[in-house]
């Protein structure tokens, strides 16, 4: 099948936080990654003073656990999508297009944005739509109920005002 | 004498980075599976005319809460609730909500969204997190001393917020969650 059930691929999901719980001790997350990811790259540049910073310290540049998960995600999207007959590459997906255009860079840098507040929020608020959306509500934290609400309030606003505002 | 077996396994090193792809591969799987790896399924659910990605999420939560609490519950794990205040997850998580909007993808969706072959995902947005996280990190000790704390609640969960035990509060939180998505397939969500 191309594409399951919504519940199917959720119940997955959750059936998959249990197993990281039990075998790993943790639950799932990307955001940190990332954060750890450009700790690497800054360190290629500026050296291991890098890991004088402050935030560095408490998230040290290496690769851990969740590092592998999220290289995971790439792999176990990329088999799934060629399994199923899916995987293309894609300049421009479907509805930007239909919306702004097919313009690469006009979608590159709105990509590239969109990206840098992401990862920026990300880190202020202490997860994503991952740590927080999914394992921190089914941990009840209410940390995490509070910021996965903002997360869809800033998006429906976000995405709203630009597919109203901004339409070709 | 089952939590000593556990405890050695998560001191492997090696073997934890081979789970943590594994269950990454996992993970990556699933969400291509559901759909939401794609940008029009996402900005479909912030526009408000597809509610897939909610659907996968709170099937998610309610299928992982019971799940987690029972291993809890039974000594074969331990939770670990995000700390945070709300001088962190209000703004941030608005700033975060301002970014997903824009590019229409999540940290994690974005990683499956290259895997599939978006090459927005592969060569704007991945560059820009990167850029977005080192940002946040350089101005970390000033955004710390200035807001970070504001408002803190600590690790607190719903159950500990009503002093009671968590089996009091996930049957009424699952019963929510099922009743929403039940009631969002009858009303054609």
């Amino acid at each position: 099948m191309d594409r399951w059930s919504p519940y199917a691929a959720g119940i997955g999901i959750g059936i998959l936080s249990w197993v990281t719980f039990l075998l790993s001790d943790r639950a799932l997350g990307c955001s940190t990654a990332f954060s750890r990811t450009s700790g690497m790259i800054e360190r290629l540049f500026r050296g291991d003073k890098v890991l004088d910073k402050p935030y560095y310290r408490k998230f040290v540049p290496e690769i851990d656990w969740e590092w592998m998960l999220v290289l995971g995600m790439f792999f176990g999207a990329l088999a799934s999508s060629v399994l199923s007959g899916q995987f293309q590459f894609q300049w421009v997906p479907e509805r930007w297009m239909a919306a702004f255009g097919g313009s690469f860079p006009v979608r590159w840098l709105a990509s590239l944005a969109g990206g840098f507040l992401l990862g920026f929020g990300a880190r202020w608020a202490g997860g994503c739509t991952s740590g927080h959306g999914i394992s921190g509500t089914l941990q009840l934290a209410i940390s995490s109920w509070v910021a996965t609400l903002c997360f869809f309030i800033g998006g429906v606003a976000t995405a709203g005002l630009i597919f109203r505002y901004f339409l070709k | 004498m089952m939590r000593t077996m556990p405890g050695s396994l998560y001191e492997n090193r090696k073997l934890q980075l081979v789970i943590g792809f594994a269950a990454g591969f996992l993970f990556g799987f699933l969400l291509q599976k559901g759909g939401v790896t794609r940008y029009d399924v996402i900005i479909g659910q912030l526009l408000l005319k597809d509610f897939t990605v909610v659907k996968v999420m709170l099937s998610a939560v309610v299928t992982g809460m019971i799940g987690v609490h029972l291993l809890r519950s039974l000594g074969l794990a331990a939770l670990h609730p995000k700390s945070g205040s709300f001088g962190s997850v209000i703004p941030g998580g608005l700033i975060f909500g301002a970014g997903f909007g824009l590019l229409g993808y999540c940290p994690g969706t974005l990683a499956g969204a290259a895997g599939q072959g978006s090459l927005d995902a592969l060569l704007g947005g991945i560059a820009g997190v990167l850029i977005g996280t080192a940002a946040f990190a350089q101005l970390f000790p000033k955004l710390d001393r200035a807001i970070l704390g504001k408002g803190d609640f600590g690790e607190m969960t719903l159950p500990q917020l009503f002093k009671v035990n968590p089996w009091r509060v996930i049957p009424g939180v699952a019963f929510a969650i099922v009743a929403l998505l039940v009631w969002m397939e009858k009303s054609g969500f």
